[in-house]
């Protein structure tokens, strides 16, 4: 009777990456990367996993794919392992090139790795942890989505995430320098400094397309008087999406580019920008490969850094932001570090009217973008945004309710919900906090006045 | 009928149960090396602090969100896996039995009780069964092995049901009882009826993981 309801989904989107991969496959090959695999790098979590799932069913709930599709099941959690993982285990690696290629599919542009459903299956069962094995067995396999392994390539080429060569990397900072001094005389990003207080750290795509980031970060260092510093070497980036293709190796030299760097500039902690992936690259994965049990130098999110200054009076409100504001919790910093009450404190403090969204905090929907899948790109774009119907039906309510901007510290959290509120048409506003506390907050210029 | 009767009441209970006690302790224990060898990181991260505050928190019926989402099964599999450890442990058919070997024993149920948690166990498998059949994203995970496991707990409940109440054949039904009984027994360590003993260490695991590292609660 199982079988009835089991269709194969085939897919109808073409991805060159995985198209191309999958006709170098041969069945010897893709049954000795899977023994690989499975027998040095699985043990008793896989083991114990997928032996004491009871089939109950009770973590679909907490998936936004299986929700915006109607309660297909398919798109359950468990439904996700089942036509992965599970029919690996069963057929001992003996798949073919087409099942690889669905695997791949599911695996990456399927999951988010937001593991809401770890907090919804009775057992804990980890699922982001069972589809990050597929991720790695497609990648050893060589079938990767092209967008993604393009972005690995750059990591693996250049440290970042972004193709930013060195020589651009420096321009970008002293250019981004020169504009804000425009507005604060004395401003500085200060470059290379040894022993600074902090280092801070942005992902690729900051100097790539929102450098006017890193002026309002180096605003909000100048405002608060912080001892801060960027380098000038490559190590400067903390995304990472070699750890969501399953490129761990890769994964971990970066984080030691980026922890080495860290220590050569003889800082005391790492505050880094906001971004959701690169914490969980920092905090909880990267650092794991390379052995350490947690980061070798404190590193603390943006948002808590926020939240230090407020509290010390460092920043100070100057005045409230006008429109009201819902307030998104990004997976990795939340349910990945319990940012959720202090990112609330401080977007109350610069906010006039704050909305939440339902559900929120670590039951909060997920974007749909993280995870690596927005960085699959636009062969899967249309399937990302359909896959979070339930998202744009959450935004939607908090609109009703007088939501007019959404706050997501996550970088890809925007470009999910600019997606989502676009596709859905829902005219609401993303914002960074940064943003906003960089538009409300009392500068320098200000005070004097 | 007398010779199967005294097999069973006999060297099959005292195999059933080493079995059972053995094989359990096989599982945690292989299971123990292999993550020491393959999963360093469960022990690393493991803290008990925050394993039974996942724990604790599972075990209350209502605590967590998906258990409030989803009102009747919470009710149901909670008064079903209570009643399902409860009422042989404390069944006066079974102090008996263990008063006259052993010359031990301890509070039992009241009669009529003990008929209640029993239907309330036979209920629960039929409950748990047809849900496997009428819920989409169920039938979808559920294979034959779901439904037999239903079965092995059903079948020492509804036999010793029938044989308390002397009803038809209540002798064969009595030994089938026995015999069930110590089946399930002995499949425990072997089948998914494992998440037994895993539970503990599944939610401690991701409980320590949400606690201690990323400061959030798992439930």
């Amino acid at each position: 009777m199982a079988e009835s309801a089991e269709k194969m989904k085939t897919s109808k989107i073409i991805d060159k990456g995985i198209e191309e991969g999958a006709a170098n496959l041969s069945s010897k090959k893709i049954e000795k990367v899977i023994h690989d695999v499975l027998q040095n790098e699985t043990g008793a979590r896989l083991k114990t996993y997928v032996e004491t799932c009871i089939h109950c069913g009770l973590c679909s709930d907490a998936c936004h794919f299986y929700l915006s599709h109607d309660k297909d099941p398919r798109y359950s959690p468990a439904g996700k392992v089942k036509q992965t993982i599970w029919k690996i285990l069963k057929a001992k690696g003996k798949v073919d090139a087409d099942f690889i290629k669905k695997a791949c599919e599911i695996a990456f542009t399927e999951c988010n790795l937001c593991r809401r459903c770890a907090m919804y299956c009775p057992f804990g069962i980890d699922v982001s942890y069972l589809i990050s094995i597929v991720r790695r067995i497609c990648f050893k396999l060589g079938v990767v989505p092209q967008y993604i392994a393009d972005t690995a390539h750059s990591h693996a080429s250049t440290l970042n995430q972004m193709w930013v060569k060195d020589d651009e990397w420096i321009d970008t900072l002293f250019w981004q320098e020169e504009e804000a001094a425009d507005e604060i005389p004395n401003l500085r990003i200060p470059v290379e400094k040894q022993g600074a207080d902090i280092f801070y750290s942005v992902i690729g795509p900051e100097p790539k397309f929102r450098s006017q980031l890193i002026y309002q970060a180096a605003v909000i260092m100048n405002t608060a008087g912080v001892n801060w510093t960027m380098p000038a070497t490559p190590g400067w980036d903390n995304s990472d999406m070699c750890m969501y293709i399953g490129e761990n190796e890769m994964m971990g030299r970066l984080k030691k580019a980026y922890f080495d760097t860290a220590m050569r500039l003889k800082v005391k902690r790492i505050v880094m920008g906001e971004c959701g992936h690169a914490f969980r690259s920092i905090y909880d994965q990267g650092n794991r490969w390379l052995g350490w049990k947690m980061p070798p130098i404190p590193v603390i999110h943006a948002i808590e850094f926020y939240y230090e200054l407020l509290k010390e009076g460092k920043i100070r409100v100057a005045k409230k932001y006008e429109k009201g504001v819902t307030f998104h919790d990004p997976c990795n910093i939340v349910r990945g570090r319990g940012l959720h009450e202090m990112a609330r404190y401080v977007t109350k403090a610069f906010t006039r009217e704050f909305i939440e969204m339902h559900p929120n905090r670590e039951h909060n929907y997920c974007c749909c973008a993280g995870g690596g899948v927005i960085n699959c790109g636009p062969p899967f774009k249309k399937k990302r945004v359909e896959g979070d119907r339930i998202k744009a039906e959450q935004l939607f309510a908090a609109k009703s309710r007088g939501a007019e901007t959404i706050i997501a510290p996550c970088h890809n959290c925007h470009g999910g919900l600019e997606d989502i509120v676009h596709h859905y048409g829902l005219g609401m506003e993303i914002k960074f906090l940064g943003d906003i506390i960089y538009e409300c907050m009392e500068k320098p210029e200000s005070m004097g006045e | 009928m007398h010779e199967i009767y005294k097999f069973v009441s006999g060297p099959l209970v005292w195999l059933a149960f080493i079995i059972f006690v053995g094989g359990s302790l096989y599982r945690l224990i292989s299971m123990a090396i292999l993550a020491k060898k393959k999963d360093g990181l469960v022990y690393e991260y493991f803290s008990l602090k925050y394993a039974f505050r996942s724990i604790y928190h599972w075990l209350i019926p209502f605590c967590s969100r998906n258990s409030q989402q989803h009102p009747w099964l919470t009710l149901v599999t909670f008064a079903f896996h209570v009643s399902l450890i409860f009422t042989p442990l404390f069944l006066l058919a079974h102090i008996i039995l263990i008063k006259e070997s052993w010359d031990i024993s301890w509070w039992f149920l009241p009669e009529g009780m003990a008929d209640f948690l029993t239907i309330v166990v036979i209920a629960g498998c039929v409950f748990l069964g047809i849900r496997r059949i009428v819920r989409p994203e169920v039938r979808y995970l559920t294979n034959t092995s779901d439904f037999i496991i239903l079965a092995l707990v059903g079948l020492p409940f509804i036999t010793g049901f029938w044989s308390f109440h002397q009803w038809p054949g209540s002798t064969f039904m009595g030994i089938l009882h026995i015999f069930s009984g110590e089946v399930l027994l002995v499949m425990i360590p072997f089948t998914r009826l494992s998440h037994m003993i895993f539970f503990p260490f599944t939610r401690g695991y991701i409980g320590s993981e949400f606690g201690a590292v990323r400061n959030v609660k798992d439930w």
